[in-house]
């Protein structure tokens, strides 16, 4: 059966941790790292990849536009 | 068969979403979650998309995207506080085969720009105008403006805004959506991501209507102000979803006779 994977890079300098992203995803894929960046804030990473479908709900909601999205299909 | 690496997936050709090369890698001075950006970001978009980057020309407000031209690459201009839509009348007028554009506050909109405003739109100005409403003055520390609702708290009204004594609150949207010269009226929000996909669509009618010379295309954005709310991103968003929207409904309030 075709299955959508998917993928999120986060510019994790310049997120600036609102945790939009977090309630955008309809997988549970984002969580919030423990580490800072250098401006202190926690940033987003995909504490569960799995899951994600590549659907680009966190990288239109996040307001700095931080977010990139990769997706494949696989048989 | 063997399970795709994440190696496999992140690979250009899979790329599906990346910020606009509209936008310069300049970090956004916003606080976190503020809605300015992603107002920014969808013009951006529809802008790289309808392939318009050499032909814009943006006027920028007083407020907290007074800025906005460090983060667009297209050519912008800075207005005096509210006068956007008359900076944007001359540039219009002058160089009729430009896109033009203002992006302006609720402060600077619909208070100090009231005049403005509501005269750009009655002459039917061929200009596109955004207006991000966040019901509050962000910049200068979170002041009562005309937008903010019945009983909201603001740092000049921290009971709440009594409207006996502050008077009501002003749906300059709807009253341009009454005006003559006004040919294309929406409101629309940025704190889901269906409302997001809905906001850019609205944005992308009203900058190709500007091609049919027409009049004052107008888009409303409900949006978020979270500091001067005290409020998390998060908690802001449902905020205005369940005291905002029912004030200022979303959807068009004017579109052109086909
Ligand atoms: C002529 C003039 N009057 C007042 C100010 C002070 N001032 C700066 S921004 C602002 C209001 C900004 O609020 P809004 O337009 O809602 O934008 P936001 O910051 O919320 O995005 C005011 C009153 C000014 N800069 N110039
Ligand atoms: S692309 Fe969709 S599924 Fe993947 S992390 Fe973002 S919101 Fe979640
Ligand atoms: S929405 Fe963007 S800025 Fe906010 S936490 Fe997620 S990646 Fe970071
Ligand atoms: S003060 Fe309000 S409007 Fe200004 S950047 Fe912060 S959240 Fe956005």
């Amino acid at each position: 059966m075709a299955k959508v994977r998917g993928a999120i890079v986060v510019d994790t300098e310049r997120c600036k941790g609102c945790e939009l992203c977090v309630g955008a995803c309809p997988t549970d894929v984002i969580g919030m790292e423990e580490e800072v960046n250098s401006k202190g804030y926690h940033y987003a990473y995909m504490k569960n990849p799995e899951a994600c479908t590549g659907c680009v709900n966190c990288a239109i909601i996040c307001p700095d536009g931080v977010i990139s999205v990769y997706r494949v299909k696989t048989s | 068969m063997a399970e795709i690496t994440l190696d496999q997936i992140i690979q250009p050709e899979n790329l599906v979403y990346t910020k606009s090369r509209i936008m310069t890698d300049t970090v956004l001075h916003y606080c976190p979650g503020c809605g300015h950006g992603t107002a920014h970001r969808l013009l951006a978009e529809v802008i790289e998309e309808l392939d318009l980057q050499a032909d814009t020309i943006g006027v920028a407000p007083v407020g907290c995207s007074v800025l906005m031209y460090n983060y667009m690459d297209v050519d912008m201009q800075e207005a005096a506080h509210g006068r956007a839509p008359a900076l944007a009348t001359a540039i219009k007028r002058l160089m009729p085969e430009k896109f033009v554009f203002t992006y302006q506050g609720d402060g600077d909109l619909a208070a100090i720009g009231t005049a403005e405003t509501i005269h750009a739109c009655n002459r039917g100005e061929n200009i596109t105008i955004l207006f991000i409403n966040n019901g509050i003055y962000g910049m200068t520390g979170g002041q009562m403006a005309p937008t903010t609702l019945p009983d909201m708290k603001a740092s000049t009204c921290p009971y709440g805004r009594d409207v006996r004594m502050m008077g009501n609150p002003l749906k300059i949207t709807d009253i341009v959506a009454t005006l003559p010269g006004s040919y294309y009226v929406t409101r629309q929000s940025v704190h889901t991501p269906g409302n997001v996909r809905k906001a850019k669509k609205a944005i992308r009618k009203a900058v190709e209507y500007q091609k049919r010379n027409q009049g004052t295309c107008f888009v409303e954005i409900v949006s978020n102000c979270n500091s001067g709310w005290k409020m998390t991103p998060a908690d802001a968003n449902q905020w205005l979803e369940e005291n905002m929207l029912p004030f200022y409904p979303l959807g068009d309030l004017k579109v052109p006779e086909e």
